[in-house]
């Protein structure tokens, strides 16, 4: 039955309350471990398409008569246009249509940041509106330029207003504590760089807008763009089959697709906007830098009584302020905790929603100063996060916590520390590290799904979510097989469509498999019931001693084994149509993902080399649907952030805020060469309370820990710590001299 | 505006007309239709653009069609090389954007040294950029190959 009811929703650990209308979730969870299908490998439905260069993504489409668009972007980080004179690019050979400030959702008059779109052309080819962009002129007016973001809190200057938090007397529980270490932590601007840039195909057909778009999220494209235009939501289709990254920051339509759509509207014909790298690396979005004074308050014992934090997100000129305090309120058992957390509005590029946005960052500062507390009270990093354990989120129980068993998973790794010390030769020093991993990944309603089996025998699930490449087709067409009892190459998923299937939340905040996935399995039940029905009536048995077995129609009493082709052949060409719904996340409880990262390094004290030479990693995320796919999600989301570590950082220009590090030289994201060796495992223990599945998203969790764990592994090889990303050679060394003076002075102090 | 006559995966084609200073890869993708050669900077920083001229890695986003003298391979000319299942069993491919550039550099690389150590490979590969970050699936896919 539909239910409607009030509920919190949460994406990227943002919350709000809405209305819902949800079925209730009816199905009992299949057994722990590992199904027919579902705990199994499976290699990936669309792998032979992409690896041979036949999936089309966004970027391979060319439409009949279709334009291609160029944007002029604001060279100025500030600035407002005085005059601008469209005529010439209009004129220029080629052009079709010139759009400036106003015409188009995007293109602004006064543009906040250096690569802000100011304008754009349609034209035959790229080049032709390239060309005709540079020959748009513009007067501009320069404006004030913030770019510090210290600064622009002493000023005010928000996205929003600053959030803060408080649990216990944080300030008589500090005044308390035995030890007290506290910290100022930086983290980089770092670029998502997918490989696909950003960019749609837009084209009118009668009164309906066709969007083609690189994006995780087809229905929010949808919405955005049925509100730019003015259009009931039914005329926008957009449609995303095959797309070449995101990692968040494909989650908008985006200038680009406004801008497009535009240029589509008024030349008749269709229009690409496609990012080139360099745009890609100005105004794509990005993971903000941030700024973090953390404080820790313990007893001697271990007992972390106090926790407090400022933090500073330096969002750009637009954006949303993420929940960098995260960690801090969440990881630890601790009774007192103060936060609060500004978002600076600067000039500079935009922020978008980067794998794991604020938990990332604050797991950095949080982990790396739970590790010097550690070094202070002279106890052992792992027992304090044991000793400091959380059995609740700020009094919410949680629908599932394995995280003392990733603990455990990761002992013997712990365990290695002096073996891999011993190793220090020379200028060489190696170390171990550890962080502890928190998140969301717990999804919610609604996403639905249907599923059409045919007289072949085979099913077809139709769910219009996105498949961005992190394997959420293969994990959907796993759970429909292993419900229905199919074998798993009977069964194909069709998505990425919002004309052609129905609603399925957005590819991000690692919610596609726990929000779609007890759908698909829902609908997948509704179509084996129905097909048990037809069996019983065919072969004159009871239904409730039916069942399917990989692909085989099966009584208990043994009298009925047969193929379910034999079963459905006679339906010709009817259907069996099965729907299925997701049904509401657990009440009064905190749906979060945990793990743990076990990391060895080496470093050159000499010439502050740093080598990442083995990733352990632990994760707690429910029931994992293909580990297969699971595995290549922690180790992509360890290599991204091992570069988000050692090697990348946007830099741009103090004085002008003009972005220095456009292309991919520049910007530097790790190679094949980069890659240490990774030992990934996962508890695999279903969430009992969460949906008929017990499973949670991945994408985000690896990616978590692992800047915090790398730091620490640094701080056991070298002892010195390190306060900022990337840790670059300079960051390296500037902390190993660090060290060396405060050893010094410890020393004279101690004479 | 010149005519250019190129041999890609064993077939000739005359492209008439083709503006001087195009790059092999926008001719591959826009006149020739074979988008599997991807174009992901346009600058030859990434190798998604990656094609093999005369069995040789070449970036094809910076190399200009006209000048190109060699028997052009694309992945559509790789499709039945055993790699392409290694890739697929290895799970070497999330997005799949940055695949088949991977694959033909991974092709050049097991046509001259059919047996490379985990070293050479990732010498041979660095120039390819995964953000996804499949490269231990690929280290794998090339390992095993011809399993």
């Amino acid at each position: 039955m539909a239910r409607l009811i009030r509920t919190e929703k949460e994406v990227e650990g943002r919350f709000e309350e809405v209305w819902l209308v949800v079925e209730e979730d009816a199905l009992d969870q299949w057994p722990a471990g590992p199904q027919a299908i579902v705990g199994r490998d499976a290699t990936r439905k669309d792998a032979l398409e992409r690896v041979r260069g036949e999936a089309k993504y966004t970027a391979d489409l060319q439409l009949p008569g279709m334009l291609h668009a160029a944007i002029l972007r604001s060279p100025h980080a500030h600035a407002r246009v005085a005059k601008i004179d469209l005529s010439k690019a209009l004129a220029a050979p080629g052009v079709h249509a010139v759009v400036g400030p106003g015409d188009a959702k995007g293109l602004e008059e006064e543009p906040g940041y250096a690569g802000a779109a100011v304008a754009a052309v349609a034209a035959d080819t790229l080049a032709h509106a390239q060309r005709a962009v540079r020959a748009i002129e513009v007067e501009w007016e320069e404006l004030e330029v913030v770019l510090d973001p210290e600064d622009a809190v002493k000023r005010e200057l928000y996205t929003a207003e600053p959030t803060t938090y408080e649990r216990g007397d944080f300030e008589r529980a500090l005044a308390d504590a035995d030890v007290v270490v506290e910290g100022t932590y930086r983290t980089s601007v770092v670029l998502h760089n997918s490989m696909e840039t950003h960019q749609s195909v837009c084209e009118w057909v009668g009164d309906t807008l066709n969007v083609y778009i690189s994006t995780q999220y087809i229905w929010g494209v949808r919405s955005a763009m049925a509100e730019a235009f003015d259009l009931p939501a039914d005329k926008v289709r957009v449609v995303c089959e095959y797309m070449g990254g995101g990692f968040g920051s494909k989650n908008d339509p985006g200038e680009y697709t406004f801008v497009g759509a535009e240029l589509a509207r008024r030349t008749g014909r269709p229009v690409r906007c496609a990012l080139t790298r360099r745009e890609e690396n100005t105004a794509a979005g990005n993971r903000n830098a941030t700024i973090q004074k953390l404080i820790v308050g313990a007893r001697s014992d271990g007992t972390i009584c106090a926790l407090g934090g400022e933090f500073i997100n330096a969002v750009g000129w637009t954006g949303w302020s993420a929940m960098t305090e995260g960690p801090m309120q969440m990881l630890y058992a601790c009774e007192n905790v103060r936060t609060v957390r500004y978002g600076a509005k600067i000039n500079t590029p935009p922020m978008k929603a980067f794998r794991a946005p604020g938990f990332v960052e604050g797991t950095f500062g949080l982990e790396c100063l739970i590790d010097e507390l550690a070094a202070k009270l002279d106890v052992d990093p792992l027992e304090l996060r044991c000793k400091n354990y959380a059995s609740s989120n700020d009094g919410k129980p949680f629908s599932s916590k394995n995280l003392m068993e990733c603990y455990e998973l990761a002992q013997a790794q712990w365990d290695r520390r002096d073996e891999v010390r011993a190793r220090s030769t020379g200028t060489w020093k190696h170390g171990v590290g550890m962080a502890s991993q928190i998140w969301f990944g717990g999804g919610g309603p609604p996403s639905y799904a249907w599923i059409r089996i045919g007289s072949d025998a085979r099913a077809q699930v139709v769910t219009a979510m996105q498949d961005i490449g992190t394997g959420t087709r293969t994990a959907m067409a796993q759970i429909a097989a292993e419900e229905l009892g199919f074998p798993l190459d009977k069964v194909e998923v069709s998505l990425g469509d919002t004309s052609r299937g129905p609603y399925a939340t957005l590819s991000a905040g690692s919610s596609t498999t726990p929000s779609v996935g007890p759908a698909v399995r829902a609908a997948a039940a509704d179509a084996k019931r129905q097909l048990i029905e037809i069996a019983a009536q065919r072969y004159h048995v009871e239904e409730r001693i039916l069942d399917i077995k990989d692909g085989n129609v099966v009584s208990a009493d043994g009298n009925v084994n047969t193929a379910v082709e034999k079963l459905v052949e006679v339906l010709e060409d009817a259907q069996i149509l099965g729907k299925g719904a997701r049904g509401p996340n657990p009440t009064g409880m905190s749906v979060l993902t945990f793990g743990i990262h076990v990391v060895e390094v080496a470093v050159d004290v000499e010439t502050g080399e740093i080598r990442v030479e083995r990733v352990y990693a632990a994760h707690d995320v429910g029931r994992i649907i293909n580990p297969l796919g699971a595995r290549s999600q922690v180790e992509g989301g360890i290599i991204q952030g091992i570069g988000h570590t050692l090697s990348e950082v946007r830099l741009h220009d103090p004085e002008s805020g003009r972005i220095l590090t456009t292309t991919l030289d520049a910007y530097r994201m790790p190679t094949i060469a980069d890659v240490p060796e990774i030992v990934c495992a996962f508890v695999d223990r279903p969430d009992e309370h969460l949906t008929n599945l017990g499973s949670k998203g991945l994408g985000e969790p690896p990616i978590v820990p692992i800047a915090a764990a790398i730091a620490n592994a640094i701080r056991d090889a070298t002892g010195a710590d390190v306060h900022e990303l990337p840790i670059s050679r300079e960051e390296m060394l500037r902390a190993l001299q660090s060290a060396k003076e405060r050893e010094r002075r410890g020393a004279h102090a101690a004479v | 505006m010149s005519d250019l006559e190129l041999t890609v995966n064993g077939h000739s084609y005359d492209v008439r007309g083709a503006r001087v200073g195009i790059s092999l890869a926008q001719v591959l993708r826009e006149e020739l239709g074979m988008t599997g050669t991807k174009i992901a900077c346009n600058e030859g920083h990434c190798g998604a653009c990656t094609v093999q001229i005369d069995g040789v890695p070449t970036l094809s986003c910076i190399t200009l069609a006209h000048a190109v003298e060699g028997e052009v391979t694309t992945i559509e000319g790789l499709r039945e090389h055993p790699l392409v299942d290694a890739f697929v069993q290895a799970d070497a491919v999330q997005c799949g954007f940055c695949t088949p550039g991977q694959v033909v550099s991974a092709a050049a690389l097991v046509a001259a040294n059919p047996t490379p150590t985990v070293d050479e490979i990732r010498h041979h590969m660095a120039g390819n950029i995964c953000r996804c970050g499949t490269y231990p699936r690929i280290e794998e896919a090339i390992l095993h190959w011809r399993d």
